[in-house]
């Protein structure tokens, strides 16, 4: 394997790459886009060098919404955390917490009773539709779609919300994990209102992909845009669909075969081209899989405890080691990294952001593009800001 | 995947002039790690990605720890024995030992390829002070680019041969390490200097010759040469018919009023008055 160094090291020969103060070519371009801009997706900075229309090079800038999260994980006991593990990817709360948990039970050697790892993959899957719907609006929003794709997304979006907010208490800060369960059964109505929902879902893609998925602007926009090499993304450690639409078969699901996903199957969606359309594309598919995993779950959840009645919440002390838990989250790899030293609080507090690692590749598939590619490719990378900053 | 003694044991002799230790992890979680030199980091990563049966082409996770200095209690039992064949002689010493501090760099790593893992390499640095420096590993696996950029902003550790190494989460002009177990808040984060600095402290001394006149006397003109004469006249003068108060303009000339009442209140701009002194 060659060595993969950042683009700015080893400089892009062709096309995109020219002398500058030419008779032809006027001075370089430097835009600082965002951290106010409504296509970041919050606030988040791109440093972009233009040559006319065309990124010749683009630096991203972070920390506008850092508040070290790492450190209050370290101030705070386990538990207290745990609301916390909400405002990272706040799309995404019910993943967050699950891998927080995940890697506090490996930590302390808790198990999970039955019902609760069922919950966990329903809430999980449920979060997945949940992440990839917005996802898709977003994108044709940044495509220039305004407003109706979106409002479609977002219509469906606000449903799953509703389920988390009567499960919860709340819409998108739930804090449902806890080590060694969950923190409330569903009720029978619950249970029958998400069914309903989930086998509904599927109708809701139907409609949304004969509306978007044939068009020809958004192929147009996003075929063969911001293309990623399977050998780039395994180095660069991007996970997620967005490492599936180049085609490598990595799906924590499978691979570590955490929770009880091996009892559910379903396939894993590959993409061909690595580009903004394939990466498009998977999390569509990636909506059926979590359906077909939904619609099994609910057949079989079994009933019983939702805690582990050893499981020990508050003066929760666990004892000196370290343990890194890691989830297949809609975005990618979410894992946190603890040492205990015996104390009520992490000795060390470490969040593996997938949004963060993900955009590693950013300048490396903008280059060479016109800079309302790099919204859309920037889109296609489903950052969400609360974890980039963390 | 091999157990990690035998990875350890490939590496010793793969590199015999690095050392490799294994660290051991007590939890339940048994993700035991390599420890491994800093100067043969970079050849032994390669080795670990390039390897046929290992592939560990993923770098999930870096993370960097800090571990300042701490005092260990060490009871140390003496080991000669007594000459007349009893009991070993002496009591159990204590001795004070100060463990030198370190930070610490965690590579987790993953086979994407043979869907194995994690690997955990560890590093550290000689001190927390001025040896803060490690190879960076960002040429091995791209993934390790933001990650260390993250560690050296919150922990200090300078990654030697990093491509892009700038603070990433704090500001550039920002000092400290966050993340440090011995950070300190500042008390105020927005205080930056400004180019006024020089004209705020020459106030300040200026405020500071004035207050003793001003809180003998408010509203009346000191006696000091240098500072400034009140802007306004004093307040309204009753006039001696038993009239309207009538105030006066700026103009005219009024007696000079040498002791003013307490309780008197003149519109006088006084500088000395404590809202109006700014923030040093």
């Amino acid at each position: 394997m060659n060595e993969l160094t950042p683009p700015s090291f080893n400089p892009p020969s062709g096309a995109q790459v020219r002398a500058v103060h030419d008779a032809f070519h006027g001075d370089l371009l430097e835009v600082s886009m965002g951290p106010h801009h409504p296509s970041t997706h919050g606030v988040f900075r791109m440093m972009v060098t233009l040559d006319g229309e065309t990124i010749v090079k683009l630096k991203p800038v972070f920390g506008y919404l850092h508040r070290n999260h790492e450190k209050l994980g370290e101030n705070t006991t386990y538990l207290s955390s745990m609301p916390y593990t909400d405002r990272l990817d706040y799309l995404n709360s019910m993943t967050n917490n699950w891998a927080y948990a995940l890697a506090v039970e490996k930590l302390a050697g808790q198990s999970v009773p039955e019902r609760a790892e069922y919950l966990r993959v329903i809430l999980a899957e449920l979060t997945r539709l949940l992440n990839h719907t917005c996802l898709a609006g977003f994108l044709l929003q940044d495509c220039g779609a305004s407003g109706t794709p979106l409002m479609y997304a977002f219509r469906e979006r606000e449903k799953i919300l509703d389920l988390f907010e009567a499960l919860s208490g709340s819409r998108m800060m739930c804090n449902y994990q806890r080590f060694g369960g969950c923190r409330v059964d569903p009720s029978p109505e619950w249970l029958t209102a998400a069914q309903s929902l989930t086998d509904g879902y599927g109708r809701f893609l139907d409609e949304y992909e004969s509306l978007i998925t044939q068009n020809e602007i958004l192929m147009a926009r996003t075929q063969g845009v911001g293309v990623l090499s399977p050998a780039l993304a395994v180095s660069a450690g991007v996970t997620g669909p967005m490492l599936r639409a180049t085609g490598v078969n990595y799906d924590l699901r499978k691979v570590d075969a955490y929770g009880f996903y091996p009892r559910f199957p379903f396939r894993v969606p590959l993409g061909d081209h690595g580009d903004t359309y394939d990466r498009y594309m998977i999390r569509i598919l990636e909506m059926r899989e979590s359906i077909t995993i939904l619609q099994q779950a609910f057949r079989t959840l079994p009933s019983g405890p939702i805690i582990d009645p050893k499981a020990k919440l508050r003066g929760f002390r666990p004892k000196p080691g370290e343990a890194y838990g890691r989830i297949e989250g809609p975005k990618g790899e979410i894992g946190f990294y603890l040492i205990s030293d015996g104390s009520p609080n992490p000795y060390r507090y470490r969040v593996r952001p997938p949004s963060l690692v993900n955009l590693t590749i950013l300048e490396d598939l903008c280059l060479g593009q016109t800079l309302a590619d790099a919204v859309i490719i920037l889109g296609s990378i489903d950052i969400v800001l609360g974890e980039v900053d963390r | 995947m091999e157990t990690l003694e035998h990875l350890r044991n490939r590496l010793a002799i793969a590199f015999p002039r690095s050392e490799v230790v294994i660290v051991n992890n007590p939890s339940p979680s048994a993700q035991h790690s390599l420890l491994i030199s800093a100067d043969h980091a970079r050849v032994i990563a390669r080795h670990l990605r390039d390897e046929a049966d290992l592939q560990l082409d993923y770098c999930s996770n870096v993370t960097g720890i800090d571990w300042p200095e701490k005092e260990i209690i060490e009871t140390i039992k003496p080991a000669q024995t007594d000459p007349a064949g009893g009991a070993a002689l002496g009591t159990e010493q204590k001795i004070k030992r100060l463990q030198p501090g370190y930070l610490e760099v965690v590579y987790h790593l993953y086979s994407m390829a043979l869907g194995h893992g994690p690997v955990i390499l560890r590093l550290r640095t000689i001190n927390r002070a001025d040896r803060v420096e490690l190879p960076s590993l960002t040429p091995v696996w791209r993934s390790c680019e933001f990650q260390e950029r993250e560690i050296f902003d919150l922990f200090g550790v300078v990654f030697a041969d990093h491509p892009d190494l700038r603070r990433i989460l704090m500001w550039d002009e920002f000092k400290d390490h966050p993340m440090r177990k011995d950070y300190v808040e500042p008390d105020d984060y927005e205080w930056e200097p400004t180019p006024h600095g020089p004209v705020l402290a020459k106030a300040k001394v200026h405020y500071a010759a004035l207050t003793p006149v001003a809180a003998a006397a408010p509203g009346t003109a000191p006696a000091s040469g240098s500072a400034p004469a009140p802007m306004s006249a004093p307040g309204p003068i009753a006039s001696p018919a038993g009239g309207p108060a009538i105030a006066l303009p700026l103009a005219v000339e009024t007696p000079p009023i040498t002791k003013a009442p307490a309780t008197a209140q003149s519109p006088t701009l006084n500088p000395a008055a404590p809202s109006a002194a700014p923030r040093p």
